[in-house]
């Protein structure tokens, strides 16, 4: 349609990536900065080749105000928190919204409620409640209680139960006529058909599992489970002076990981997410 | 919406919805049992002592002026980042969905601020905008403007709603380019022609196509900013100053956990669980009702 | 057959264990909130009792701030685990002594396990905090702080100023504050630490001003708050105004503001006397504190501060063993010994909490090689405790610290004179009185 380039589009896009990748390139070029010339205001815009090293310091720094865990514990806390949080869920609500979507069987409807009017509430909402029923169970700073509050979520189920109800009748009934039986039926044909839908929430799981920040705040009271996100927070909320670019470089760090999940499954995320989420 | 084909059988499918159902009980119904339970009671930190106090937790909740103040203020705080979020996401979606050079390059540093942290976006914030060493506070100071979130409480209000429609900007840039796609392309064309007359076309034609997407983005939008900004705000200004940025969430933490209020954080606990089990019922409605 | 086999050999497994319990020492668990140097102190403090004894040992843990030990020890102490000994933050002390059968009280420990732990070993002001209204004592004090004027004396020297000059009144403040502004000679003239802790509780304290009635708490759960006074209003309003003429410059809440002043920015601040460490460690600037100022008009001459910092607690648990309460009095004495005191504050800048610790560290001349570290002791001691000078005893008291802050800050914004914006944390800081009274009377 449009022979000569659409120059507004471009300026109003550029803009935007701008805004976005800003605050990220001074927290780059800051983390290649002195602490002192940070500290004096001296913040320059173009990174210090010289500090690149920086990004390898500070994963072995540690916030001597939490015990000294190093940033990369704290990343390895984050990984293994976002991976079992997103495949808990997945796993979790695969199976339930299958149960929900084909079979009948006693208060299913009831089930389905429970599981949805309940678990739509976030974690930041029954936060003091919940926090008290896990230190009855003791699992006070340990990495189940660290996740397993947060595997619980409607979400997952609601998105897997639309995705299944729309897969054909007549697709069900070959796999029956096949003599599958309702296991292999899940495994064979459910799960990869809705592969992209998996891909999407896996991303969204992930990144979610990653950024948490106020359970932990609350869970893990040593250190030992410090996921980077609060590790970050917390080495700025001290009454020493932060360490400003040890901090930018950690902040880096931890952004990658999701950053990485997310722009590398970029294609199904979009399809899949909005197939499903709608 | 029902299935007419299934399967036979009862056993299985208790078996596969059991573990989510015992999360569920474990983790929503016994602490919101609980959490209800408190919401009734005076009761002291250690467990000691408590009493049947009736609504009492509740009446002096919406008697209580900072109460009152922190809803309003979370009222306005979901409207202002619903507003600038959706408005910036729908603006840079229209815009990327043209047959454009570079769209996939564009669509790719636009989506991934959605993996980023709403507390490390809050750290990067206060790296910019520290009040004694913040790079754009000293640019501030030099245009003659005095910035100190931690001490102008409407500088400190401005600066969460920004950072919080800053990191969710892209969700719905996601979205409405998802939408605008499903939008026939002759529609698209049409309404792309510039100035006035082209905005008045995409307002008249296309937007109200985005229509179930808008609706659908609303809640989303809202249920993120009541709840998800716990770690932005919490990390930048604690709720400060003044009470300037206390939400219903930050004020319901800090009840709870560090006044050690356990009757009175609990019947917050309550409110916001009514609040957003009718947020979430709305959107299922909507959206279910499309699906059948 | 499996089971039975089992079912046989468990006496045997008891008893072995058993043996073992009686041959290894009784470990108890203390839970702390000493971060980085602090918590390897601690730490070496604890090593060296696990070593001086084999009956016993302690096994520190980090638990996080403040907050989060007593948030963790509540947790805990419900679900039957607390740790042995919890340390708690000066503002816990109520939440605390109001715990009941949670906590055992030192002068109970010492009389259920024979361990003597004399309440005259402490100096007055940490006594008196702890203690409760008869004088019994209540906590193992351990790391104390009083509040102190920090100046930073390269200012001084820029702004043309004697670091030397007296700065006993505010008014001599002022008069320094208004030479560092007039020569700029820092972007911040005057600044505080926990804005609450030195201008509301220390300053009534040497001003010798009732904070809440009930002598200020410590005769009983429900006191009234007296913050909204008039010597409070002058002390806020002379501050207000000192903002109002760039003089004084608000930076934040508790220990949130001191890294500005370690980075050399302002002239003045009030923070704690522990900050010496840090300085010490980081300054670019020649430092040094004195007395807090005082206002001849409400005072003719100041009395005693009070201390701020954190004490040991005995805690219940429903399997504790008396051992382990024997365990827990023999580490209370053990850090009251001179020696370990006088270590303790040396290497942190906390204050020696013992006579015989502070007459230790006098003798080896530890004030005489770092000038300025005398200050908080004299301070704390140069009176006898009165009835509003021995501390302050508020249930919920972190939260009437906040809205105190959140008050001034509000004022401070919307130019509110003092006396609106106290009546204001008076009522709502009553209200969390109330509230804390009617839930452990439930």
């Amino acid at each position: 349609m449009n022979r000569k380039p659409d120059y507004l589009a471009h300026a109003v896009l550029l803009l935007g990536v701008v805004i976005f990748i800003f605050p990220l390139w001074v927290a780059f070029a800051g983390a290649t900065q002195s602490a002192a010339a940070i500290n004096r205001g001296d913040i320059s815009l173009i990174p210090r080749l010289a500090g690149l090293k920086i990004f390898i310091t500070a994963f072995g720094f540690g916030n001597a105000a939490k015990g000294g865990v190093p940033v990369w514990h704290m990343l390895l806390v984050s990984l293994g928190m976002a991976l079992v949080i997103a495949i808990g869920k997945i796993v979790i609500s695969a199976l339930s919204a299958f149960a929900i979507a084909f079979f009948r069987f006693p208060f299913r409807m009831i089930a389905f409620w429970l599981i949805f009017i309940t678990l739509m509430l976030p974690v930041e909402v029954r936060i003091i409640p919940t926090y008290a029923v896990m230190s009855d169970f003791h699992l006070i700073n340990s990495f189940t209680g660290l996740t397993m509050p947060l595997i619980a979520s409607a979400t997952a189920t609601l998105l897997f139960r639309q995705v299944f109800l729309a897969i054909p009748d007549e697709l069900v009934e070959a796999a029956k006529l096949d003599g599958a039986g309702p296991m292999r039926f899940f495994f064979d044909i459910l799960l990869p058909v809705s592969a992209p839908n998996l891909a999407a929430l896996f991303v969204i799981l992930f990144v979610y599992g990653w950024n948490q920040y106020l359970w932990p705040l609350l869970v893990a009271t040593n250190g030992k489970l410090d996921p980077i996100v609060l590790g970050i927070v917390q080495m700025i909320t001290t009454d020493q002076i932060p360490q400003w670019n040890l901090v930018m470089a950690a902040t880096i760090l931890a952004i990658i990981p999701p950053v990485l999940v997310v722009v590398a499954m970029q294609r199904w995320f979009i399809g899949g997410l909005t197939e499903v989420d709608k | 919406m029902e299935r007419r084909t299934l399967f036979a059988g009862w056993m299985l499918p208790a078996v596969l919805v059991a573990p989510q159902l015992a999360i569920t009980v474990l983790f929503f119904l016994l602490p919101a049992w609980r959490a209800f339970g408190e919401s009734v009671r005076a009761t002291d930190a250690f467990g000691l002592n408590s009493s049947f106090v009736g609504l009492a937790n509740f009446a002096e909740l919406f008697q209580s002026s900072t109460y009152q103040a922190a809803l309003v203020r979370t009222f306005v705080f979901c409207i202002a980042v619903t507003c600038l979020a959706m408005g910036f996401g729908l603006l840079l979606a229209s815009f990327a969905n043209r047959a454009i050079r570079g769209a996939r390059v564009y669509r790719i540093l636009l989506i991934w601020p959605y993996a980023i942290a709403p507390a490390i976006a809050s750290v990067i914030f206060v790296f910019l905008l520290q009040p004694q060493i913040g790079l754009l506070t000293n640019l501030f100071g030099r245009l003659g403007l005095d910035f100190n979130y931690a001490t102008h409480a409407d500088q400190a209000f401005l600066l969460v709603i920004v950072i919080a429609a800053w990191k969710q900007v892209s969700y719905n840039f996601i979205f409405y380019l998802a939408g605008l796609q499903s939008v026939p392309r002759s529609v698209i064309e049409a309404a792309t022609l510039d100035g006035a007359r082209g905005f008045y076309r995409f307002r008249t034609m296309i937007f109200p196509l985005l229509a179930p997407t808008t609706f659908f983005l609303i809640i989303v939008n809202i249920v993120y900013a009541a709840f998800d900004t716990f770690a932005l705000i919490f990390a930048l200004t604690a709720g400060g100053p003044g009470t300037a940025t206390e939400t219903l969430v930050v004020k319901v933490y800090r009840d709870g956990i560090l006044n050690l209020d356990i009757g009175g954080s609990a019947a917050q606990s309550i409110i916001l669980m009514v609040i957003i089990i009718g947020l979430t019922t709305i959107q299922f409605r909507y959206t279910g009702k499309r699906a059948g | 057959m499996k089971r039975r086999l089992l079912i046989a050999a468990a006496p045997v497994t008891a008893l072995a264990a058993a043996t073992a319990r009686a041959a290894a020492p009784v470990t108890i668990t203390l839970w702390h909130a000493m971060a980085g140097a602090l918590g390897q102190k601690l730490q070496a403090t604890v090593d060296a009792f696990n070593k001086s004894q084999t009956a016993y040992q302690v096994d520190a843990v980090y638990k996080g701030t403040y907050p989060q030990v007593l948030t963790a020890t509540i947790a805990a102490w419900r679900a039957g685990k607390a740790p042995s000994i919890a340390q708690v933050f000066d503002v816990g002390t109520a939440d605390m002594l109001g715990a009941g059968r949670a906590v055992v009280d030192v002068y109970k420990l010492a009389a259920m396990t024979g361990v003597a732990i004399d309440p005259a070993t402490y100096i007055p002001a940490v006594r008196g905090y702890y203690s409760l209204n008869d004088g019994k004592m209540g906590a193992a004090p351990f790391n104390s702080s009083t509040a102190t004027m920090w100046i930073n004396e390269d200012v001084f020297e820029k702004a043309g100023l004697d670091p030397k000059m007296s700065l006993a009144t505010w008014d001599d403040v002022i008069k320094a504050a208004r030479a560092i502004k007039a020569r700029n000679a820092a972007p911040i003239p005057v600044m505080t630490s926990w804005p609450t802790w030195v201008h509301f509780e220390q300053f009534a304290a040497i001003h010798n001003v009732e904070y809440a009635t009930l002598n200020d708490g410590f005769g009983g759960p429900k006191p009234t708050l007296k913050i909204d006074t008039a010597p409070f209003v002058k002390n806020l309003g002379t501050i207000l105004s000192m903002q109002k003429e760039g003089l004084f410059k608000y930076q934040g809440r508790d220990g949130a503001p001191s890294p500005i002043f370690y980075a050399g920015k302002a002239g003045i601040t009030f923070d704690s006397s522990s900050i010496y460490g840090q300085l010490k460690q980081s300054a670019k600037f020649k430092f040094n504190d004195t007395y807090l100022p005082y206002h001849p008009s409400i005072i003719k001459s100041p009395i005693n501060s009070i201390i701020g910092g954190a004490a040991f607690w005995a805690m219940t648990a429903p399997d504790r063993t008396k051992p382990e309460y024997t365990a827990v009095a023999h580490f209370f004495n053990f850090i009251s010994q001179p020696g370990n005191d006088s270590g303790w504050s040396e290497a942190t800048g906390y204050i020696p909490v013992t006579t015989a610790g502070n007459a230790l560290i006098t003798k080896q001349g530890f004030y005489t090689a770092n000038p300025g570290t005398n200050i908080a002791v004299e301070q704390l001691t140069r009176t006898q405790p009165t009835n509003f000078s021995r501390g302050i005893r508020l249930g919920g008291m972190p939260e009437v610290r906040v809205i105190i802050e959140e008050e001034w800050e509000r004022a401070i914004q919307n130019n509110t004179p003092a006396k609106t914006a106290l009546a204001t944390a008076q009522h709502r800081a009553q209200a969390v009185i109330n509230r804390f009274a009617q839930s452990i009377h439930a």
